[in-house]
């Protein structure tokens, strides 16, 4: 009955034949909407294209990925550093995309897959490693190809190779800003060349002293924590040279 | 109830099996002995030993991720197939001497074959695909890294062009079974241009 009511008193204007009244107040509400109109018709500012960024601890569950010398496993260094680096993104306003956040096995062509629903600005493997020696970074060995609508997956990385070796350029500069050792080869990584973005293998490897000798392994917490406030450096840097006109 | 003469003949014909084996085995141990003693094992011809050739290897180096190219005089067979896994196999000893740049387990026993064929899909063409055969034991006995995997790779890739310019392309076989990856990284299932593992150092003897 109540509904009843509330709904015959939003119709009676009309049902009950005062259309006179209703008419005069119906070109006052007009008028008004009228006056208001060149205000709210201007466009509000677009809103800022969503940069996404894709992290990928390579290897977990089953697949352990190389020992290192604490006897660490890759799968757990790369989970650890996937976190830092996410929560340093998430912290500068960047909306990350993790492909594991636990340690389960996650198959290379669905580590792609998530890349590519992300539609991220840039997609990075992360592994680790006892030889060599700072941060090696690569990006995929597949030649570039034009971007067409349909693409082979095996080959999927093919159109964005020229905009990864960017990515590996402004990563580069990032890194050897922050004193790491860097080098940049290419590669292929069944993951990585599956995905349709800006994408590059960060491999971490020991931090040698001049004459060899290792002053901080890939595990260590503090190291961890230079190479994603880098990598994070090195990604808001990507963002604005992507931005730029 | 068997008759006399049934049992007479059978104790007969045993006999007569049992001499006949006798005879068997005598005549087969004299046959052998005539073979033993017509065999001549003594060496009739000395062993060939093929000229040192100069030859160059792309040798790896962990410490900056180079190639470096390395020229070396080895004794070289003339059948291709063959002469890329001689090559090959140096570049393995090299990778598994004590103090190498890149250090791999395993040495020259980890290439088990090498094949060249005709690029498919290609007529005419002088071009030829080399499939390198890899040992289990070396796949398992890599360090597991991107960089380190790659190198191997690369290294056995330009290798092989250095020496045999017609070799353009490269696949990986382990045990003659196609392999997801080396030792967790390195992709094992695509095929590898030559053209793309150029040297990246300086040179050396």
């Amino acid at each position: 009955m109540r509904w009843s009511k509330a709904l015959s008193g939003w119709v009676s204007p009309i049902s009950h034949g005062r259309l006179g009244w209703d008419r005069g107040r119906s070109a006052a509400l007009l008028c008004a909407f009228a006056l208001a109109l060149p205000a709210t018709a201007q466009a509000p500012p677009a809103p800022a294209p969503r940069f996404v960024v894709v992290i990928d601890a390579a290897h977990g569950g089953d697949d352990a990925g190389g020992r290192l010398a604490s006897g660490q496993m890759e799968k757990a260094v790369t989970l650890a550093l996937s976190v830092r680096l996410r929560s340093l993104l998430a912290a500068r306003g960047i909306s990350v995309a993790t492909t594991r956040e636990s340690d389960a096995t996650i198959d290379p062509n669905r580590r792609a897959e998530i890349a590519n629903h992300a539609k991220a600005e840039a997609c990075l493997s992360l592994h680790a490693t006892e030889t060599g020696s700072g941060i090696h970074l690569f990006t995929s060995s597949l030649p570039p190809a034009p971007a067409t609508r349909f693409v082979a997956w095996k080959t999927a990385q093919g159109p964005w190779v020229n905009r990864s070796l960017a990515l590996a350029g402004a990563m580069n500069s990032a890194m050897l800003h922050a004193g790491f050792t860097v080098t940049i080869s290419r590669t292929a990584l069944i993951a990585v060349d599956s995905m349709a973005c800006p994408a590059l293998a960060v491999e971490v490897a020991p931090a040698r002293a001049s004459d060899g000798t290792v002053t901080a392994e890939p595990d260590d917490a503090n190291y961890q924590a230079t190479v994603a406030t880098a990598l994070a450096t090195a990604l808001l840097e990507w963002r604005m040279e992507g931005r730029q006109p | 109830m068997i008759p006399r003469y049934q049992r007479i003949l059978f104790v007969i014909l045993l006999l007569a099996a049992l001499v006949m084996a006798g005879v068997l085995l005598h005549l087969r141990q004299r046959a052998h002995q005539r073979l033993l003693a017509g065999e001549d094992s003594s060496p009739t011809k000395a062993p060939e030993v093929a000229p040192a050739e100069q030859s160059t290897l792309l040798v790896a180096n962990d410490a900056d991720g180079s190639l470096l190219v390395q020229a070396r005089s080895l004794p070289l067979p003339a059948d291709p197939s063959a002469r890329a896994r001689v090559l090959i196999g140096n570049l393995l000893d090299l990778y598994a001497s004590p103090g190498a740049a890149h250090p791999v387990s395993g040495g020259a026993a980890g290439v088990a074959q090498v094949f060249l064929l005709p690029v498919p899909g290609t007529k005419n063409s002088d071009q030829q695909l080399a499939v390198v055969n890899l040992t289990s034991n070396f796949a398992a006995s890599h360090p597991s890294g991107l960089e380190t995997e790659t190198l191997t790779v690369l290294s056995i890739c330009g290798t092989l062009r250095a020496n045999l310019p017609k070799v353009t392309e490269v696949r990986f076989l382990v045990d003659g079974q196609q392999r997801p990856n080396l030792a967790g990284h390195a992709d094992l299932t695509r095929t590898y241009l030559t053209a793309d593992a150029v040297p990246t150092g300086g040179s050396s003897q």
